[in-house]
């Protein structure tokens, strides 16, 4: 037997270790289509509970829209389930160039190619366009996924300090003798909810001759006044080398995702990125629902408007509360409770009110940064988020934090 | 010596604190006391390498190496000579 009982045990210790630090993650199954309005399995075997989702990507509340689920299942009917294949050899339908071409146009960038995610876009794209002889400089905290196709990635990899660009000018000059340099960040960080100074970013990479990269995920479809992201909020379309973004959240939220950006880079990662080469086109029926999403989308900015106002009443309503958020404009709205257990008691006190949203602590977040991200959608009426501010009002009495500043919620429950 | 044990310290001070509060002294392990991971001794080099215009080979910059600021002072001087 090659899995012997003496490697069984190594993993169940290592298991057994995650589960006494208190970091295992446990799913929680959810027995209706992704919407405000969820019916959710919790704990394994209890009883269904309808919650209102406050943590889902679902930022333009477009994951069961009918006529994305309509162009779904004509792409289901016309172009089939599968394709079993490659982009290069036999994966490649008129509907993924007319995505492509879709994409290219909305983002106001060049060329797009697409990819099964946009992990794996991030994972790609560097080692595809980048030697020993270049040098990567990212944000200190930009996603897992572009940490880890920087990697892949044979060139040198700096960093430099969390939206600073003083720190990142000095090491744009410290790294002025490489062959190419590529400045890296989110556009909008998952975490904080900020934006990147893409404006301040863009002039400093035409100072010093360095391409520019921005993860566009948590921004596609929304920020920006007709929401084509962050690069449109700070008036810098078509400056950007580089971006990539997914489909998985505010575009449909399935799955797929690209890279878009200069022809030539684009071209690069046809010829050389891996999880292009050797992973499975995106099935037609995700092509269709995310050509019509961003009909959708180019027609009117209705959704993303709507989901700026809602933003801003759920802003003001914890602001007046007393609770202390991370500044920012985007629909990530992170509530701080600093204290790691304190952010899970908070988030299942939450679930017994009715409202779904999940506690982040180290390592996913910094130590001692623990919080309830919360995340607003399109998809959300008035009422979802009045009722939400009562129960956030309502545990935040019971564990008196309410009013309460850092210093004062961290010296009553620790960091 | 002690000069460029100064310059030194306040890079890595500038450079990897994010707390304002933190001590760091000369003997501070800066590698194995996870204050500087092993992906930002690429700056830490480079840094070295132009300010004292020197070419610290990679075999020779190693974790132990660069674990405080007085054997990055030490490392940087057998370079000098």
């Amino acid at each position: 037997m090659a899995y012997s009982d003496k490697i069984r045990n190594i993993y169940t210790s290592t298991i057994d270790e995650i589960r006494e630090k208190g970091i295992f993650k446990q799913e929680r199954y959810i027995h209706s289509s992704q919407a405000a309005d969820i019916e959710v399995e919790f704990p394994t075997g209890s009883a269904l509970k309808k919650v209102i989702n406050m943590c889902a990507n679902n930022y333009l509340g477009l994951s069961s829209h009918p006529d994305v689920i309509k162009a779904a299942h004509e792409g289901l009917d016309t172009r089939g389930y599968g394709m079993s294949s490659v982009r290069f050899i036999c994966g490649t339908q008129d509907i993924h160039k007319e995505l492509e071409r879709k994409v290219t146009e909305f983002l106001g960038t060049e060329d797009t190619i697409l990819f099964p995610s946009c992990m794996d876009a991030n994972a790609g794209v560097f080692e595809a366009i980048l030697t020993k002889d270049d040098v990567m400089i990212s944000d200190r905290l930009v996603h897992a996924s572009i940490i880890d196709g920087i990697r892949l990635a044979p060139a040198m990899h700096d960093t430099f300090k969390h939206s600073d660009m003083a720190h990142l000018e000095e090491k744009l000059q410290l790294h002025a003798d490489k062959r190419l340099k590529v400045v890296i960040t989110d556009g909008v960080f998952s975490m904080d909810g900020d934006t990147a100074k893409l404006d301040e970013m863009v002039a400093l990479c035409e100072k010093y001759d360095a391409m520019l990269f921005v993860d566009e995920s948590h921004s596609s479809g929304f920020i920006g006044k007709t929401g084509r992201g962050t690069h449109e909020k700070y008036g810098v379309m078509g400056k950007i080398d580089i971006i990539t973004t997914t489909f998985g959240k505010a575009l449909g939220g399935a799955s797929g995702g690209c890279v878009s950006g200069r022809k030539e880079l684009v071209e690069m990662c046809r010829q050389k990125a891996r999880p292009y080469l050797f992973s499975n086109t995106i099935a037609p029926v995700v092509v269709s629902g995310v050509n019509t999403v961003l009909d959708i989308l180019s027609k009117s900015t209705e959704r993303r408007d709507k989901l700026e106002k809602n933003t801003e009443f759920w802003r003001k309503g914890l602001t007046e509360a007393g609770f202390v958020l991370k500044d920012g404009d985007t629909p990530i709205v992170p509530v701080m409770l600093f204290n790691a257990k304190l952010s899970q008691d908070f988030s299942k006190a939450l679930y017994e009110e009715g409202i779904y949203a999940i506690g982040f602590f180290f390592p996913v977040v910094p130590q001692g940064q623990a919080r309830i991200r919360t995340q607003i959608s399109a998809g959300h009426e008035i009422h979802h988020l009045e009722k939400a501010l009562e129960a956030f009002i309502k545990v935040g009495k019971k564990f008196d934090i309410l009013g309460k500043t850092k210093q004062e919620i961290i010296a009553k429950y620790g960091q | 010596m002690d000069e460029m044990k100064d310059v030194v310290l306040k890079y890595v001070i500038n450079e990897y604190l994010e707390d304002e509060d933190e001590v760091l002294t000369y003997e501070t392990p800066l590698i194995s006391g996870g204050i500087v991971d092993s992906f930002s001794m690429v700056s830490l080099k480079r840094f070295l390498e132009n300010k004292y215009k020197i070419s610290i080979p990679d075999d020779k910059a190693t974790p132990e190496a660069f674990d405080s600021v007085t054997k990055i002072v030490k490392l940087v001087n057998e370079f000098l000579k």
